[in-house]
């Protein structure tokens, strides 16, 4: 069968700044780029990126508990250089913003994926959750048809957790939240839902929308061989009126009135001690006295 | 009157905390006088509707479905479709989940539905009394800034609050009258499906509920220190964790790590070894009453989020710590 999966990315100020080196435009709200740190793809949606791949990998080798050589995939089937296994499945890139950087927006590229499709465009600067569902599930409707739409949990830089399910509800598709472990059978989406300790196995008929989280394991690195086929690829460039959006579509559902860096009111008691071993000490006496311990 | 509608929460059939929780936050949301319900959504909720209706609201709905079994877990498409028909009919101005995993993916989605905004993970309220639209506060970019976020024109305001910042409001006497709400009509065409729940039993205390735990960073420099660590938690009663950058390494496996990555924990102490403080392990732990640091960089940023800190060595310092609470706890 062959299938179509849609992987929604965010491109995001690298979670891994120093706390030193964030700082937050008063005058405008927003977030300044730390100099010298690039972006990077938000975390949770590389490992999106990974599950459709691994979709990928499942359809070009089968599980086979008794292996036997096997007679290679014809090369080329739908037409795709790079798409030199998993013909069946066809793993589509998209993002949304108003400023991409080419080679952190290609990492899911040189990871595998087979084509990148991004709205770009200056008006998209300050989008929120609501609308962000709404400017992707029009590109998803542009692109399509899909079959299996993936996102991260949630992004790391506005951590809402509600762009997918934005998705799902405004496409009328089902959304199964957290997963850790995606598989693809006889149309139908198969997931083990991260929980704590434990996790939950539910399904869904395609298309749906599925989130992912880490639990799912670490996203392959890309290979020498995925980065040059990602430098030679593309991406599909699409605008707001491309999918038939005014700028009414975009304007916020909430306003920000501030954004700030918090001042912390906690002040940090240091013990010292006659040594490192007696610091220790002189510090369980000190928590023994606060009854933290 | 203003109508404000709370979803509270079971678990097993008996009320979960945060419904209390959504009480105490619900007194900033709203005008003195407003009408605050709470609804309750499962198989069986009556156990859990009779100590809903001692919280000091006006009226508690029961919505009990065979499809919402356990909360409707799986794609939670029935308390979505529930929720849906209960709001167009009573027709809240504002709507309060918990940022659970139940509100977290039922509330945007019913946000949608009813072509409502909603903020989410927030840790504070403020209703202007003119215009009755809130404004709240919520932590971004791994919680390095606070967002003030102001609802605009239309309602229902629906929000999810962060677990454990609001103390739960104790019972009062007067118990709130029972609506039984009937929300079979609207439990068609149910897509995800839960095939099963499968429990992984972990050997001691899990991560998440643990009153004490001892986290461990890219200080330790290896796998063997965190034998150490696993010392101190078991004397402490508590348990293991660690940063991203020691599970990547391969120190210890990833189920204890703590971030915006891995495990979100909110303990009374949480004692770090080597952590330097990186904002992506911070967005795990601002649930902590209060941070112990010991690292030898004084510059970390870990000793300003701490409570207490040592300078130096910290194989040292936890050997004298260990030490002392051992003595101190007669272990």
């Amino acid at each position: 069968m062959a299938v179509r999966i849609a992987v929604c990315v965010k491109q995001v100020p690298d979670p891994d700044t120093p706390t030193s080196a964030f700082k937050v435009d008063g005058a405008t709200n927003r977030v300044v780029p730390a100099p010298g740190t690039p972006p990077v793809v938000n975390g949770f949606d590389l490992n999106a990126t990974e599950a459709a791949l691994r979709v990928k990998d499942a359809a070009l080798r089968p599980f086979d508990p008794d292996p036997v050589p096997r007679i290679p995939l014809p090369r080329n089937r739908v037409g795709t250089q790079d798409n030199a296994g998993g013909d069946d499945v066809r793993v589509t890139i998209l993002a949304v913003g108003d400023s991409f950087v080419t080679d952190v927006i290609k990492k899911p590229l040189s990871m595998g994926a087979d084509e990148l499709v991004l709205v770009e465009d200056e008006s998209l600067a300050d989008l929120d959750a609501a609308a962000t569902a709404r400017v992707l599930s029009k590109a998803i409707r542009h692109q399509g048809p899909f079959d299996l739409i993936l996102c991260g949990r949630q992004a790391s830089d506005w951590d809402q957790a509600q762009v997918p399910l934005g998705i799902a509800e405004m496409l009328g598709l089902p959304c199964l939240t957290l997963a850790r472990r995606v598989e693809v059978v006889d149309g139908t989406v198969r997931v083990e839902r991260a929980l704590t300790g434990g996790y939950q196995v539910v399904e869904a008929p395609l298309p749906a929308v599925v989130t992912v989280s880490n639990e799912l394991g670490e996203a392959r690195y890309p290979t020498l061989r995925g980065i040059m086929a990602a430098t030679r690829k593309s991406p599909t460039k699409l605008s707001v009126s491309d999918l038939g959006l005014s700028a009414d579509d975009l304007v916020p559902s909430l306003k920000l009135e501030r954004l700030f860096v918090p001042e912390l009111e906690l002040s940090c008691e240091l013990i010292e001690g006659d040594n490192d071993v007696d610091a220790g000490r002189r510090l369980a006496l000190r928590l023994r006295e606060e009854s933290l311990i | 009157m203003t109508r404000v509608l709370l979803v509270g929460e079971t678990e097993n059939g008996s009320l979960s905390e945060i419904t209390g929780e959504l009480v105490a936050a619900s007194a900033k949301a709203t005008a003195p006088g407003a009408e605050v319900s709470v609804v309750l959504l499962g198989r069986d909720v009556s156990t859990a509707v009779e100590r809903a209706r001692v919280l000091g609201v006006s009226r508690v709905y029961s919505i009990e479905h065979a499809s919402l079994d356990g909360g409707g877990t799986g794609g939670f498409d029935a308390p979505v479709a529930a929720l849906t028909a209960l709001c167009k009919e009573i027709e809240p101005r504002v709507i309060l989940f918990g940022r659970t995993d139940f509100g977290a993916n039922v509330g945007p989605r019913l946000a949608f539905r009813l072509d409502a905004a909603f903020a989410q993970d927030c840790i504070d309220l403020a209703l202007d009394a003119g215009s009755g639209r809130i404004a709240v506060t919520r932590p971004v970019h791994g919680g390095n800034a606070l967002a003030v976020l102001r609802f605009g024109d239309r309602d229902p305001q629906i929000v999810s609050i962060r677990p454990k910042v609001f103390e739960p409001v104790q019972p009062s006497t007067e118990p709130a009258e029972v609506v039984i709400f009937d929300a079979s009509g609207a439990m068609t065409d149910l897509k995800a499906r839960l095939i099963e729940t499968v429990g992984e039993e972990r050997v001691g205390i899990r991560l998440e509920e643990a009153e004490v735990v001892v986290g461990g960073g890219r200080g330790l420099g290896g796998s063997e220190p965190f034998e150490k660590l696993r010392a101190l938690a078991q004397a402490l009663n508590g348990a293991v964790g660690a940063s991203r950058a020691a599970c990547d390494a391969g120190w210890i496996d990833h189920s204890h790590q703590i971030g915006l990555t891995g495990k979100s924990i909110s303990p009374r102490l949480y004692i770090t070894f080597g952590i330097s403080g990186a904002s992506q392990h911070m967005a795990g732990c601002s649930g902590a009453k209060s941070i112990v640091a010991i690292n030898k960089d004084a510059d970390a940023n870990i000793f300003k989020e701490a409570r207490f800190g040592v300078i130096g060595d910290w194989e040292k310092v936890c050997s004298g710590f260990l030490a002392t609470v051992q003595e101190l706890t007669g272990g």
